[in-house]
């Protein structure tokens, strides 16, 4: 492996790959979460590193992992991962746990985590596997921070927290309810497919 | 709390995927025909309300005797995906009609987060037996009944003239969000 392959391999994710934008991969947490940036970015952060820990580990075993029930192992293995992750989160993060709540252990199930495992850590090496979790954890943290801001904008008038309207002013309420998510990420989608075809 | 109020609690307020989010893969996969869905709709349902039976008797006979709690993610997943596997041997011997049916869903429902969120949500709310066994079955009826109006919906607008831009996945997600802005409508019924 050259140079530039790891370099493709970790910038793929960004935008080329996205998970969200391109693959439409992990919609549950993505739509459900997105309330805030804030509460976006910890999701984000979160599945970050449940995939830099499950990719190692699957690339780590992929020799000893019989072919026949690799699936049910890597699910073990991420479903560990994951109460790792929660139960640092509990412990650090108090408020980002709460407002995440069911979603936490949720990303076991997270299509993004175990789609890496299968296409990509299994037949790649340690350090790419690290290079693909890193650029396809940040791809999908900058999604869903960018459905948050936009979500938050929109439905609260606020940006990470910080109002910026008076406080008379009446926010669009819908795009902090669960319609928001739909019509904020068909928004976010179209954009990205004008953009692209513009290209 | 009556089973009454669980049940439409479940189905129409907070209806499991157009307002809490789960199941969205499922939701948005295999909605592009109304039978398709229905096919889905029927395999979590028969699976949801199973795995809701053997996760709360393995969470209070099993995990909080011996306070194992934390493990409940990787138990909960272990259960599902043996369930899911199980059930698919047992279909295939004795209702083979049936399993033909379901078949090519039942591996799919696995990683669909709607059958893990219901099963924790279930302890979370900290349900009885029978109540627990009510909820899930009401939260696949809820399942079963978005996907299968939001395939109707997919059905007629594949004869509508889309913009380009707006094909595929935005007219899907924009669809859905008029379903779920219908469904707010049911918010403050059954409090």
């Amino acid at each position: 492996m050259n140079k530039s392959n790891s370099w493709k391999n970790l910038t793929a994710g960004f935008i080329r790959e996205n998970p969200i934008f391109v693959m439409m991969l992990g919609m549950c947490p993505t739509l459900g979460v997105t309330t805030s940036a804030i509460n976006g970015l910890g999701m984000g952060v979160a599945t970050l590193f449940v995939l830099l820990l499950s990719n190692t580990l699957i690339s780590l075993l992929k020799n000893f992992i019989p072919v026949t029930v690799r699936i049910p192992c890597y699910i073990v293995i991420i479903a560990c991962c994951v109460t790792v992750i929660d139960m640092l989160m509990e412990a650090f993060t108090p408020e980002v746990y709460g407002a995440l709540g069911i979603y936490i252990p949720l990303i076991v199930v997270n299509c993004i985590i175990l789609g890496r495992a299968e296409a990509f850590a299994a037949h790649n090496n340690v350090l790419q596997s690290i290079f693909d979790a890193i650029g396809m954890g940040i791809g999908f943290t900058l999604g869903v921070t960018i459905l948050g801001t936009v979500r938050e904008i929109l439905g609260a008038y606020s940006i990470f927290g910080h109002p910026f309207a008076s406080e008379t002013a009446e926010p669009l309420l819908l795009f902090i309810m669960p319609p928001g998510a739909f019509l904020a990420l068909a928004g976010l989608m179209l954009m990205f497919n004008k953009l692209k075809r513009q290209k | 709390m009556s089973y009454l109020t669980i049940f439409i609690a479940a189905v129409f307020v907070n209806n499991i995927v157009l307002s809490q989010f789960l199941g969205i893969c499922p939701f948005l996969g295999v909605s592009k025909k109304i039978s398709t869905a229905l096919g889905m709709g029927c395999a979590v349902m028969f699976v949801m309300t199973l795995s809701g039976i053997v996760t709360h008797l393995v969470y209070y006979q099993l995990l909080v005797p011996f306070n194992l709690t934390y493990m409940q993610t990787i138990v909960f997943i272990l259960v599902i995906a043996s369930l899911v596997q199980m059930v698919e041997i047992v279909l295939k011997k004795t209702a083979p009609i049936l399993y033909q049916a379901l078949g090519i869903f039942l591996p799919l429902i696995t990683t669909n987060c709607a059958v893990l969120g219901v099963a924790i949500l279930a302890i979370q709310k900290d349900y009885g037996l029978l109540s627990a066994v009510c909820f899930n079955l009401a939260n696949a009826i809820g399942f079963t009944l978005a996907i299968v109006l939001f395939a109707g919906i997919r059905e007629k607008l594949d004869r509508a003239g889309v913009p380009e831009a707006l094909k595929g996945a935005p007219i899907a997600l924009i669809t859905a969000g008029l379903l779920s802005m219908a469904f707010i409508g049911f918010s403050g019924v059954g409090n």
